[in-house]
This record gives structure tokens, C-alpha cells and sequence, in this order.
């Protein structure tokens, strides 16, 4: 396969309806349910900078948490795709259970969200991948603008949404955008994957002020000890592990934080 | 005292006798010598003021993602860029994701990030044409190579090298010092006229490891010169540092403990309280002004970034400190110099354009051992010169150039872990991932080939016909890749691991070279250590600025930065860029000022 198909069969457009319908009452496969309402998402728009006002309680549970720049399919399909880059096993929890979904919608609202940080000018040609990205998107776009055709793609191909794919059958998705076999729009897989993952590590390891590494539990698991910055007496313990278990930056309001420089 | 000194300039101010262009290390350098000359001296930076009161509050100076993985303090790549091409047949193409390299922006440079492995370059170094030449024949050197000699000796610069380690508090072991052996320093190390000024810094585990299993295979293990204080330390100036306590958040990050020298630490506070001394910041220069016969500089041309507004400003004297790259863009937009054309080799500005070859292997150690690889300085560490020193036969090996092997743990942090971890046949993401991952994080460490790139006929620097930066400017096109001679001696170089590794007790080992037909990947962080493009030399057919750092062709302009290297060496960049600043300095000081005028004739 080379690329997603928009022809509309009968079958796809049953289940495409049944995806427009009940995309908010789909999800529940991580977290058991999920509330909130595309009426409710919509309401922000997606260039609102965040303010302090709307800054979620990083101390809230991952899983409470309303998205404020995705919507509900796009926000199901990270919590799905996202789990299966950073899963929970014996080593510690997965992407969700550390707030990585949330930390991924918060990022859309920044600077580095809106491509800010990018260089953006056109005109934009393709080149070989070691001259680097060559897209007009920034994040926000590259989420917004390939989500929806995945699912589509999984509605044409397995009469499902992503979500509602087994777990193998997620794994295939993602290691065929990875390796580049699907692209969707103008945006090849792997770039869209590589921002996925990329964004996933950086939720699964960023202080918890920007929403994901829950209750510091993605340190715990590495033996990072976060913000200490000092190791004055550890310098050379001859291969001992760090003794103490990490701390994180005071609570600062996340429109603080990425205020940009 | 005050930390923030924004003036904006008016029509009326008074005309400097200097301006200088870019605040980091080496504008910093030029604006001290010359206020001490009794000049008066204004300095203009495109970015923003910074100082460790503001920028390196803990703790949201060493937050990992707004530092190194946002980037916050390089520079500002919407604003302006540069084009990217492996070959001259291909079309270059923006560089749209700070990744590859990380120039700077904001008082203080890239000086203000930097980790602070602090070298002096060797005779070798300066002179590797001519002894390249004498050591193997003209016909060693490969037909599209540009070697060529710096045209200044080691023996000249040496008080230069020893002055920059004494503003920069650079923690060190030596060997010699004038000509006596006075300790366990590097071997290979040239003489030296006086100590560091401080010791060296410990080795972390990983290093030790490194040191002790060097030493068993035969090699000449040394603590790296390190610009990162190992004791409390009050430079000439006055200006005081702090102990580094090894917090790991050195590369990228302002050091929020005063220990990483930087401009902003060790030369602007002792600058700012000259009267003598401005600081105009937000101010983008466009052009170096000329007057009407093109071979004296009135002044310059800049952008105030905040309100888009142009300013002129007039002196007698410019200084062009803006980082390599950006020295090139602007001797080019300025129309300063014949650009190099690879066709017929004519002309030379942004000819000799080079990079840094570094590969990082990796070395698994047993589960009960823990490298800890989140303690760490960024100048810190052990290397070995064994096949980068001077006396080193590369006539088998055939290659000219070298590598030290180190390994400089400089803290690792896991956002950046996690990303780079997986590939080359491993998991990128997963169960099997995340298992090999947190392994690899806690039970490994990384040891660099960190070595020479030379200059070639097909690599440079021009102008983009196509894309623009933000003040409507033409952008930089860098047209480079790997070369052979390169890809050589980084796989010798990284060969020689092996033996290391497997006495360090490595349980798995992964040795990570170039490969032939390799071509430059801008996404992967190599290193900023970019040189050439305006290079220091004896001939003005082969060289942008004289053995002082002059402009052949406008005798008032002064180019300073590893834009003068005319090609790489083993080691980094700033101690040499350094010690050049000083060396110019020095001559102007001395004869340029009595006698203004081009100091080397054609
Ligand atoms: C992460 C990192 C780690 C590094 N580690 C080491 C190391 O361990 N050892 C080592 O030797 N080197 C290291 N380097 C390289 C080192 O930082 C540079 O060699 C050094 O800073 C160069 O000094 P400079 O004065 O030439 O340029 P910079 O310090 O970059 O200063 C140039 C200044 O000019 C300004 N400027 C540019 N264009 C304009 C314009 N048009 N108008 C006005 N202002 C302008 C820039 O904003 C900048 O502030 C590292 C670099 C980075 C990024
Ligand atoms: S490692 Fe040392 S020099 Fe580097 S930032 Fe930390 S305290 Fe400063």
C-alpha cells in the first residue's frame, strides 16, 4: 500500500458514519471512558495561546484531563498510538499513564506548536531526507492534517478506527508509517511518525510541569534524579546507582513555561 | 552590577572608534582589548542580553526540554537560516529544524552553551601543508584537498593560548612547561609557558574506566582541558567563577553555578562598567558600509529586530565576530572579497568551508554497574591523542588528520537518551525498545571519535539564489559532505576501540564510523564546530584575511572566528578561536593603531 484511499465504499462509509456519531463514546479502551465533547474542544481555538487560566493541575491524573487543542478522535488516537511507542510493562507505566497524551495537546499551544521555532518560508521542494524537513507544517498541522486519514485508512483496510484495532494490528500501522509505506496527504509516514515519537519520549521525560512524566514516574523508571543538578560527592562512585530518587521544578504556570525565549 | 545594558542608538550618538559585530566569545574578547587600548568600542548582537541572574536561574535553566530540546538560547532559525546541499549539482534546501548544528544568539554566543572542552591546536595543526609536504610529498595530499598553512606559528601564539586559558579558568593537567616535564598531562600536548590555571577536573566512572583501560592497552590517556572550574577561580579581570559540581546540564544550557565559562561570566561583567563600552542588542547587521573606492570600512548597516527599523552607524574601525557562518554572510552580502567560485577556483571567500568528523560509539557494562550518565561536566573528561599527535605515522594508514578518542560525558539527560536510543537493527519504540532503552541509560556509555574534516574543492560556502531570511536577505548555501580521506581516518580511528573497550569490561560494544558514500545528515547533532569560509593565510589568492586576521582587500575590517581556520583539526574550536582573537588584538594594539594600513602587503 502507497497511500490512503479516499474512494468511499458502502462498507467504509457505514463505519465512517458510525466514527462521525461516536467518537466520543468509542474510546474507553485505556482509561475506561472518556467524557469530553468535540462541542466542548472546539470551543478553543487552536491559535489561543494557553494562559494561566486554563493551565490543567499537573497533579490531576492524566486521565481527567479535557484536551484543548485536539478533538476527540484525535485525542483517542494518540492516547491508542502513543501506548503502543512508550507501553506500561514491569519497567514502569506507558505513555498515558504518564500524561503523555496531555503533555502532546498542551505542546500545541506553544511556540514550538505553532512552528515558531521552524524556519517556514517557502517555496518548500523535496529533497533527499538528509537535507532534513522540507514541509510547510508545523506540529499542530502535521497532527491535524494525518490523524483523521489514518483512521480512515484503518476504516478502508479493517473496517475499524484505529483504536479499535488489537494491538498488533496498531503495531502495524505505526511500523508502516514509520518505515515510510504510508503517507497520507502530502505528509510521508515517517515524518508524522517521527514527530509522534518524538513528542511521545519528549512527554515520557520532560519535568511534569509540562503535564506528562506523571508524578515524576518517567525519572523513576530511567534513575534520573531530575533537577537535583548536583553531584558534587557523586562524581565517581566506582559504578554504585544513584542513591536518592528525583525531584522536579517548583509548580510554575505551563503559560510561564512556554512563553518562548 | 547591572546586568542588562539595552541602548538603543540614536542619530546623535557620538561615533565609537570601534564596532564590533556579535557579542560572543570572540566580539567579547576584541571589545576588552580594545577599551584597554583607550578606544571607545560599541558592540552589536542580533539576539537578546544575557546573564546567569536571568537566563541560568535554577531551576528552570537545567529544564531539559525548554533548554537543549526546544533550543532556546540558539538561534532563531524563523528569523533567519541557511541552505543545505550535499553536492554543487544538487539544489539546496532550507535548514528548517535546528538539528545538525546549533549556532548561537544572545550576548554571549554560542559561548553562553557551550560545553567547554578547551584546546590549544598544535604546530602541526597550523602548519600541516607544509608539513604534510615534508613528512610524505606533495602527492600525498588528494587532488580536490585545499591544505594550506595558517601562517602564524605555534611559538606566536602560545602566550595567546595561555592568556585565554587565564580569562577562561580552564582546569587542566600539564605536561611540560617550558620544556620540563611537571606532571601527568598529555604527552603529545605542546610546551606550554605556564601551568593551567586550575587542576583538572575528576574523571566521572565512565572516565576513569576509560583512563584505566587506555593506559593497560598502551595508550596516553589525559584529563581534557576543560573551561569548566574545578575550584573557585577569580580570572585578570576580576570576574569570579564558582566550582562546577558536575550537574550535567553544561551543552546547551547556561550554567547556572558560574563554573562554565562564558562570555557573560569571565569578560562582560569587567566590560559593562567601561564607560568606554555599548552594548546595543537586537541589532541585526546587514551590511558592512565601504566607501567609494570599496577598501575602507565607514561603518555598518543594521536591523533593529524589535521595531524593524534600520540604523546606520560610523567607525574607523570594524571587527566582524559574528560566528563562522554568519562572518561569511555577511562578507558576502556586503560585497566584501571575491566569492569563491569551485568552477575555476577563483575567488576565496567561503571557499575552504569545514566541518568536525565525530562518531559516538557505545560500550555496555555489566547490569550491576551503573554509569550514572546524568553526572557530568561539559569540558570534562579523558582522552587519548595517540592518533591525532603530530608524530603519529598516517603514511599507512593513508590519511591526513587524526582523532582523539574520549570519552566527555558531559551529563546526559533522558528526553535526549530516549530519543537517540534504538536503531541500527534495535527497536525504535515498544516493549523491546523501552527494555533495551532504560538498559542502555543506566549500563552504558558513550565514547566520541572526535576528529580532523580537511578542506575540499567542492565544499563551501555561497549565497542562496533562492531562499530569504526575514530582513528580506539572501540566506547562506553550505554545500558539504563526507569525504574519503575523512571516512578513513575516522574507521582507523574507531578500530582501535575495540581493544579499549573490551579492558573497560564492556559486555556489548557497538563501534559507530562513517561509511563510505555517507552523505552529511543536517538532522543527526554532530557537532557546531564549523570552520573556514574566510580563511587567515599568506596569499590573498588563497585567503580572506592576513596572519593577523586583517581583510586583504579592506584593511579597516578585522574577521575573527574559525571562519580563519583553512582546515579542521582533531580538537575544538575555541581555544584556537580564542587565542586568535587575543593574537589580533594584540597587533592592532601594537602596530595597527600607530600606523592604520594594511599590516602584510600583498
Ligand atoms: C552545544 C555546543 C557545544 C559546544 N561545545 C564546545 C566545546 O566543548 N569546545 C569548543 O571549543 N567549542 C564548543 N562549541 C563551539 C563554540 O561555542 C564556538 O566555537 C564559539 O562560541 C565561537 O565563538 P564566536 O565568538 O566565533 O561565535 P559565537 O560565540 O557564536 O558568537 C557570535 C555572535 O554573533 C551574533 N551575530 C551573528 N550574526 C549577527 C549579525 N548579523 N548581527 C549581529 N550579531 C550577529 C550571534 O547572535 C552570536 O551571539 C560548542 C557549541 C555549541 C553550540
Ligand atoms: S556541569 Fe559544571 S560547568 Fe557545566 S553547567 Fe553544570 S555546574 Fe556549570
Amino acid at each position: 500500500m502507497t497511500s490512503s484511499q479516499h474512494t468511499h465504499t458502502p462498507k467504509a462509509a457505514l463505519s465512517r458514519r458510525r466514527f462521525m456519531e461516536g467518537a466520543a463514546t468509542l474510546g474507553g479502551t485505556l482509561w475506561g471512558n472518556t467524557s469530553h465533547t468535540h462541542a466542548e474542544t472546539e470551543a478553543h481555538s487552536p491559535q489561543q495561546p494557553l494562559n494561566a487560566q486554563t493551565a490543567p493541575n499537573i497533579h490531576d491524573l492524566p486521565s481527567s484531563y479535557k484536551p484543548q487543542f485536539f478533538n476527540d478522535e484525535e485525542y483517542l488516537f494518540l492516547e491508542h498510538a502513543c501506548e503502543r511507542i512508550f507501553p506500561q510493562d514491569s519497567h514502569g507505566p506507558g505513555a498515558c499513564a504518564l500524561g503523555v497524551p496531555r503533555f502532546i495537546d498542551l505542546q500545541m499551544n506553544t511556540p514550538y506548536g505553532r512552528g515558531e521555532l521552524w524556519y517556514l518560508k517557502g517555496p518548500f521542494i523535496n529533497g533527499p531526507a538528509e537535507l532534513g524537513y522540507q514541509l510547510p507544517y508545523s506540529p499542530q498541522d502535521l497532527y491535524r492534517r494525518t490523524i483523521t486519514p489514518i483512521n480512515t485508512h484503518c476504516l478502508m483496510t479493517h473496517d475499524a478506527l484505529f483504536v479499535e484495532l488489537s494491538s498488533a494490528q496498531q503495531d502495524d500501522i505505526l511500523s508502516s508509517l514509520e518505515n515510510g509505506q504510508l503517507h497520507f496527504n502530502d505528509i510521508p509516514g515517517n515524518i508524522f511518525f517521527e514527530q509522534l515519537r518524538t513528542n511521545t519520549l519528549e512527554g515520557a521525560f520532560a519535568d511534569p510541569a509540562y503535564g506528562g512524566n506523571y508524578d515524576m514516574n518517567g525519572w523513576q523508571m530511567m534513575g534520573f534524579p531530575g533537577a537535583r543538578a548536583d553531584f558534587m560527592d557523586w562524581i565517581n562512585q566506582n559504578g554504585a546507582s544513584y542513591p536518592l530518587g528525583p525531584v522536579s521544578m517548583p509548580p510554575s504556570s505551563q503559560a510561564e513555561l512556554n512563553e518562548g525565549d | 552590577m547591572a546586568e542588562n545594558s539595552h541602548t538603543s542608538s540614536t542619530a546623535t550618538s557620538p561615533k565609537p572608534d570601534v564596532l564590533i559585530i556579535g557579542a560572543g566569545w570572540a566580539g567579547s574578547i576584541m571589545a576588552k582589548e580594545l577599551t584597554e587600548a583607550g578606544l571607545s568600542v560599541t558592540m552589536l548582537e542580533r539576539g537578546k542580553d544575557h546573564s546567569t541572574a536571568i537566563e541560568g536561574t535554577y531551576p528552570k535553566s537545567i529544564d531539559e526540554l525548554r533548554g537543549a530540546v526546544r533550543k532556546r538560547l540558539f538561534q532563531k532559525l524563523a528569523h533567519s537560516s541557511l541552505t543545505i546541499r550535499n553536492k554543487p549539482d544538487q539544489v539546496a534546501l532550507p535548514y528548517r529544524q535546528l538539528a545538525a548544528f546549533l549556532p548561537g544568539e544572545g550576548v554571549g554566543g554560542a559561548g553562553l552553551h557551550w560545553s567547554g572542552c578547551h584546546f590549544r591546536a598544535t604546530e602541526d595543526d597550523l602548519r600541516l601543508r607544509s608539513n604534510t609536504i615534508e613528512r610524505y610529498g606533495k602527492t600525498f595530499i588528494p587532488e580536490d584537498m585545499h591544505l594550506q598553512d595558517y601562517g602564524v606559528t605555534y611559538q606566536e601564539l602560545e602566550p595567546f593560548f595561555d592568556k585565554a586559558e587565564k580569562i577562561f579558568g580552564t582546569s587542566g593537567q600539564a605536561y611540560t612547561v617550558n620544556g620540563r616535564i611537571v606532571g601527568q598531562g598529555n604527552v603529545f600536548a605542546p610546551d606550554r609557558s605556564d601551568h593551567f590555571p586550575l587542576p583538572a577536573m575528576e574523571d566521572t566512572y565512565s572516565a576513569s574506566l576509560f583512563r584505566k583501560a587506555a593506559a593497560k592497552v598502551g595508550y596516553n590517556p589525559y584529563s581534557i582541558p576543560a573551561a569548566n572550574a574545578s575550584q573557585p577561580y577569580t580570572n585578570p579581570y576580576g570576574c569570579q567563577m564558582g566550582p562546577c559540581n558536575f550537574c550535567g546540564y553544561c551543552s546547551g544550557y547556561a550554567c547556572y553555578l558560574y563554573s562554565k565559562a562564558s562570555p557573560n561570566v569571565n569578560i562582560l561583567p569587567a566590560l559593562r562598567q567601561n564607560p568606554r563600552f555599548k552594548l546595543i542588542t537586537q541589532a541585526n547587521v546587514l551590511e558592512i558600509l565601504l566607501d567609494g573606492d570599496r577598501k575602507k570600512a565607514t561603518g555598518v548597516r543594521y536591523v533593529n529586530t524589535q521595531t524593524l527599523t534600520e540604523h546606520t552607524l560610523t567607525a574607523d574601525l570594524v571587527i566582524l565576530t559574528a560566528f563562522q557562518l554568519h562572518n561569511v554572510h555577511l562578507l558576502l552580502t556586503s560585497g566584501i572579497g571575491q566569492p569563491y567560485n569551485p568552477a575555476d577556483q577563483s575567488g576565496t571567500v567561503g571557499r575552504n568551508f569545514f566541518y568536525q568528523t565525530i562518531t559516538s560509539s557505545r560500550v555496555w557494562l555489566p547490569k550491576n554497574t551503573f554509569s550514572n550518565q546524568f553526572v557530568g561536566a561539559g569540558g570534562a573528561g579523558v582522552a587519548i591523542d595517540d592518533f591525532n599527535q603530530p608524530g603519529f605515522d598516517r603514511g599507512p594508514a593513508g590519511f591526513i588528520g587524526g582523532s582523539p578518542l574520549w570519552v566527555n560525558q558531559a551529563g546526559v539527560k533522558p528526553i535526549t537518551a530516549a530519543i537517540g536510543a534504538g536503531g541500527k537493527g534495535k527497536a525504535r519504540w515498544g516493549h523491546t525498545y523501552k527494555t533495551e532503552m532504560i538498559e542502555q541509560y543506566q549500563h552504558s556509555l558513550g565514547i566520541e571519535a572526535h576528529g580532523s574534516n580537511m578542506s575540499y574543492r567542492d565544499v563551501y560556502l555561497d549565497l542562496d539564489p533562492t531562499w530569504r531570511n526575514a530582513y528580506g536577505q539572501p540566506m547562506l548555501r553550505m554545500t558539504f559532505t563526507w569525504k574519503d580521506n575523512d571516512i578513513r581516518m575516522n574507521q582507523y580511528v574507531v578500530n582501535k576501540l575495540q581493544d579499549i573497550a573490551n579492558e573497560m569490561g564492556a559486555t556489548r560494544t557497538q563501534l559507530n564510523s562513517l561509511q563510505y558514500g555517507q552523505a552529511f545528515d543536517s538532522r543527526i547533532y554532530q557537532t557546531t564546530h564549523l570552520g573556514g569560509g574566510a580563511v587567515m593565510g599568506d596569499s590573498p589568492t588563497t585567503s580572506v584575511v592576513n596572519r593577523y586576521l586583517q581583510s586583504w582587500d579592506v584593511s579597516n575590517l578585522f574577521v575573527i572566528g574559525s571562519s580563519a581556520f583553512p582546515q579542521g583539526m582533531g580538537y575544538n574550536p575555541t581555544g584556537l578561536v580564542a587565542a586568535l582573537a587575543y593574537w589580533s588584538a594584540h597587533h592592532i594594539r601594537t602596530s595597527y593603531l600607530a600606523n592604520p594600513g594594511p599590516m602584510v602587503q600583498a
